[in-house]
């Protein structure tokens, strides 16, 4: 027996013996500054303050900073001081109610009505193709993820086709070219908004919601049947609570995207002078009116933080339902019975009317000459390959031959690929931090500042990048603040910086499969941080990469609001190019661009999923 | 010499202090096993030993080097501790082949390239395992996992192989068969093994040593035959042996190195081996089941509970004086329910402890038979 004594039950208080000694110091602090957690950590902390925190101040103290073009307004006062005027302004004046008060209802009323739209057309797609014995699950499958691969202004766009009436003057629509008389309120303001903007993100609930119903066991809810539960019953007592984290984060997810939605409130409601908070941050910022500006954007911006903060604390432990792990789950499809053939009609009407029809028509209407003539003779390739009319369009080239489209597709693929890259690079690395940081303050921090641009609204984040980068700073001979506006790597910047909540969650849920022993058996091995991370951490985590990598792909290649104030006439993108000959209304051309992306767009979707299983649930970090 | 040493090793997380103030010397070929309940500290340790954590206090040395020293924040990565560790999860990656998960192991150690193929294939067929080497970990059943993990872990010869629980994800009858390779391949490599384990018969069928802990506390450290029969407390007599041992309350009279109790049993007299207090002691007998005889010339009356005849072995629960004693005897034997049986005992067999305290005051004379 070796010593068994009392002196074993003592136990000896650290802090008394951990004398100082230079010995561990030094040792102390080789460690703090070779331990590979930390290097990242601390890196991204500054980087992450720099290009979040900063800009945010900065956007905040602009506000209350008098602009020389305002000096006039205010007796006395010179460029520069500390003004409350653009918060007088848009709170307490003459023009706040129109400048502020109607068009926050308007965002107001359309994020609401499209969140709510969108969950109930999500949830119950997501429940027909996941759980029931719905017929042709695998095209349906495909077919109701097309609009979401469709920028949201294209979708505006085809709405316009159909439904533009003769009251703003300009070609008619679809329905009166038939002779069908379509009233004000279906062609402009907020219903077809609304309805648009339902038609492009429901995709997200959709998504979200079929990644919790398929990570349900089924037999949980067969253990309802037999107990004697209806078929109602058991959707709402089991499987709906089940899967109510998926609905909460996709209700924030397509609530702080609407209410920060451009495009589509320009297309749709500016003829008509209906403003929401977005379309007028963007006129204002356009007219030299910064500063107010600036305040609007950030009432924006507290609005969507209150409503995600007052969601989160509603899911908060709830979330943990849905849980993934390697056991596979029994999933028994649910009959629908006598309702199956009404229902299977519905899905294949929606498919045809809200899907196809809009793509064909889009289609279509690239191939006419005259907008608004659906007849035969009608139909040319001028808009696609013909050479220049001086009497069309100030002879406009078709797309596949004029020199700014081609030059502005580059940009589009170049922006697209670098920030995808960046982001998903830096989307994992941040993922790492908080996966293996989740007990640390330090890693929640960093999980905490990564997620700040997710409460921002796209067009208010590009309001903040624009303040921040419009002109340069510079302290001595140090440049601070690069002057960047109109060039190309702040595009690339804000698109990454914008991303990065989506990359770093999608990251998180990678980061967190891969056990830590997986990582520790190579450190005993004595593989480098580096080379663990090339050989045992990225390997493993590509899958989930590349749903990351795709995600961003194609939200960025749609983007239009985030970039739109950022934009300069040589640093566009095709988005920007399709928004722009919109307005000007010519609508073939614009189309013909919408077309392209959709098949960039499907495309790229189409071989990484070949290529990767890549899951766009899974990036979305559902 | 080749010796690792452990001095006071304190570990805590956050406010939990998982490991108090541990000692403890592993010898050169030994295979030394951690043996406790969930949650007494014992992966801790070997984590600790790993160098995958950090303690707050304490030293530890290989082969005299200094490995960690916690008063000057010293921690030798474990790569260049010269050891290896297998995981309880295996941790194979699962993208890479069981040939490319071994010889990663060398690459990364920087090992000549021409002599990987022939190490690599040396460790899989100590482990016989040579024709899995293109199979990824996914194709391979938990065994031969297991054997990968191994095989893994001994490539690179390491001087101290350490193992977290390897066998508790097998099913029975795999984990009788690996407990023979183990031990073979200790024999084989005379490499130094520290292994942690939650199971008694795994630490006593294969250890040179067993280090017991409770709560962060090692309690003893002996041989698998010491520590069985001589448990240097109560706690450890307790856990250790399964049927387990019988406790009973005793009054005793100490003199020198004699010790008489009055029981239940009736009077014991221990003519040698006690060391503990003299004059009155409060004591506990600590008998294990199968010291226990069924003899018609016993001194000790009693009634038949119940018998479980097992084949090899029978269980029969016997109650004497109200107190509930467990007696085991080799083969097959049938007691009736309410049978009056004698049983006898050989007080050189018994350990007695101290109530109070809980520690060992007269050793079993089993070990010196």
């Amino acid at each position: 027996m070796e010593n068994p004594s009392a002196e074993w039950y003592t136990c000896r208080n650290m802090s008394k013996t951990a004398r100082f000694s230079s010995k561990r110091l030094k040792n102390e602090l080789h460690e703090a500054f070779t331990t590979p957690y930390n290097i990242m950590t601390l890196v991204a902390i500054v980087l992450l303050s720099y290009l979040i925190l900063f800009p945010l101040v900065e956007m905040i103290a602009s506000s209350f900073t008098l602009a020389k073009v305002d000096v006039k307004a205010i007796k006395g006062s010179h460029a520069g001081q500390f003004t409350f005027y653009y918060w007088q302004r848009i709170f307490h004046s003459m023009i706040a109610k129109n400048m502020f008060y109607i068009p926050l209802a308007h965002s107001l009323v359309i994020a609401s009505c499209t969140s709510v739209l969108c969950i109930a057309l999500g949830s119950a797609f997501a429940w027909l193709i996941v759980r029931s014995d719905i017929p042709h699950k695998k095209f349906f499958g495909l077919m109701l993820i097309v609009p979401y691969m469709l920028p949201s202004w294209a979708i505006a766009l085809s709405w316009n086709t159909i439904f533009r009436n003769t009251r703003v003057g300009g070609t008619p629509g679809f329905f009166a070219y038939l002779g069908v008389p379509i009233p004000d309120w279906l062609s402009y303001g907020a219903v077809p908004i609304i309805l648009v903007l339902s038609l492009h993100y429901y995709s997200y609930s959709y998504l979200l919601v079929s990644a919790a119903l398929k990570s349900i066991n089924s037999e949980v809810e067969e253990m309802g049947e037999i107990i004697g539960a209806s078929k109602w019953q058991i959707v709402r007592k089991i499987t709906l609570p089940l899967v109510l984290p998926a609905i909460l984060s996709a209700l924030i997810l397509t609530f702080s995207k609407a209410i920060g939605t451009y495009s589509v409130p320009s297309m749709l409601g500016l003829k008509v002078n209906y403003y929401t908070i977005s379309t007028m941050i963007h006129s204002t910022v356009n007219s030299a009116q910064a500063g107010l500006g600036f305040s609007i954007s950030l009432m924006l911006i507290s609005i969507s933080a209150i409503f995600i903060f007052v969601n989160q604390k509603v899911i908060g432990h709830r979330k943990s339902y849905v849980t993934m792990n390697g056991k596979g789950t029994r999933s028994n499809p649910i009959p629908l019975g006598k309702a199956r053939g009404p229902i299977l009609v519905l899905l294949y009407l929606f498919v045809a009317l809200m899907v196809v029809f809009p793509v064909v028509l889009m289609c279509y209407q690239t191939l006419m000459l005259k907008v608004g003539d659906y007849s035969l003779k009608n139909l040319t390739l001028h808009y696609w390959v013909g050479k220049g009319r001086g009497d069309i369009y100030e002879g406009l080239d078709g797309v596949l031959r004029d020199r700014k489209f081609l030059s502005f597709l580059w940009n589009t693929l170049k922006l697209v690929f670098l920030t995808s890259i960046f982001a998903s690079i830096i989307g994992q690395l941040i993922g790492y931090i908080n996966a293996r940081g989740r007990k640390l303050k330090s890693g929640q921090f960093v999980e905490q500042v990564a997620f700040i641009p997710y409460l921002i609204p796209s067009i208010a984040f590009g309001a903040m990048y624009l303040s921040m980068f419009s002109k340069g700073v510079r302290i001595g001979p140090v440049t601070i603040v690069p002057p960047l506006y109109g060039s190309f790597a702040l595009l690339v910047l804000v698109s990454v910086v914008k991303h990065l909540p989506f990359a770093s969650r999608s990251g998180t849920a990678c980061m967190l499969q891969i056990g830590t022993d997986l990582e520790e058996a190579g450190q005993i091995a004595g593989a480098s941080f580096v080379k663990r991370f090339s050989h045992i951490v990225f390997p493993l985590a590509k899958n989930g990469f590349m749903s990351g990598f795709m995600l961003i792909f194609i939200s960025i290649m749609k983007e239009l609001d985030l970039i739109v104030l950022l934009m300069s006439p040589k640093q566009g993108t095709l988005s920007y190019l399709a928004y722009w000959y919109s307005t000007e209304g010519w609508t073939q051309p614009s189309n013909c661009i919408a077309i392209v992306m959709f098949i960039l767009v499907f495309l790229t979707h189409w071989l990484s999923n070949k290529l990767f299983k890549t899951d766009l649930a899974g990036g979305l970090g559902g | 010499m080749s010796e690792i040493l452990l001095n006071h090793i304190d570990k805590y997380y956050g406010n939990n202090h998982v490991l108090k103030d541990v000692s403890l010397a592993v010898h050169d070929g030994d295979f030394l096993t951690l043996l406790g309940p969930s949650g007494c500290g014992k992966t801790t340790m070997l984590r600790i030993l790993a160098g995958l954590e950090k303690p707050q206090g304490g030293t530890i040395s290989i082969d005299g080097e200094k490995v960690v020293d916690a008063s000057e924040a010293f921690f030798l990565p474990p790569s260049k501790r010269g050891l290896n560790l297998v995981f309880q999860s295996y941790a194979l990656w699962p993208h890479m082949t069981v040939y490319d998960n071994i010889a990663f192991v060398l690459s990364v150690a920087k090992t000549p390239k021409e002599k990987i193929p022939g190490m690599v294939q040396e460790a899989l067929e100590k482990m016989q395992i040579g024709e899995f080497a293109k199979r990824y970990p996914s194709e391979l059943s938990g065994g031969q996992q297991q054997r990968v993990a191994i095989a893994r872990s001994i490539v690179n010869r390491p001087r101290l192989l350490l193992l977290d629980e390897p066998l508790s994800n097998l099913d029975a009858k795999l984990r009788i068969d690996m407990r023979g390779e183990l031990k073979r391949l200790h024999k084989d490599l005379g490499t130094t093994v520290v292994y942690v384990t939650h199971d008694q018969v795994e630490a006593l069928t294969m250890s040179t040593r067993i280090a017991v802990f409770f709560k962060g506390v090692l309690t003893q450290v002996d041989t698998p035959v010491d520590l069985y029969q001589n448990p240097a407390t109560m706690e450890v007599a307790d856990f250790i042996g399964n049927p387990k041992i019988n406790f009973i309350k005793a009054d005793g009279e100490a003199q020198g190195q004699s010790l008489v109790t009055d029981s239940p049993l009736g009077r014991l007299v221990f003519g040698k081996l006690y060391h503990g207090p003299q004059g009155h002691v409060d004591c506990t007998l600590g008998i294990r089941p199968e010291m226990l005889r069924i003899d018609s010339t016993g001194q000790i009356e009693g009634t038949v509970l119940s018998s479980h005849p097992a084949g090899s072995e029978s269980l029969i629960q016997v109650q004497v004086r109200g107190q509930v004693l467990l007696v085991k005897c080799i083969g097959l034997a049938t007691y009736n329910q309410g049978e009056t049986v004698r049983l006898s005992v050989d007080p050189d067999f018994v350990n007695v402890y101290d109530t109070k305290e809980g520690v060992l005051i007269k050793h079993s004379a089993a070990a010196l038979r």
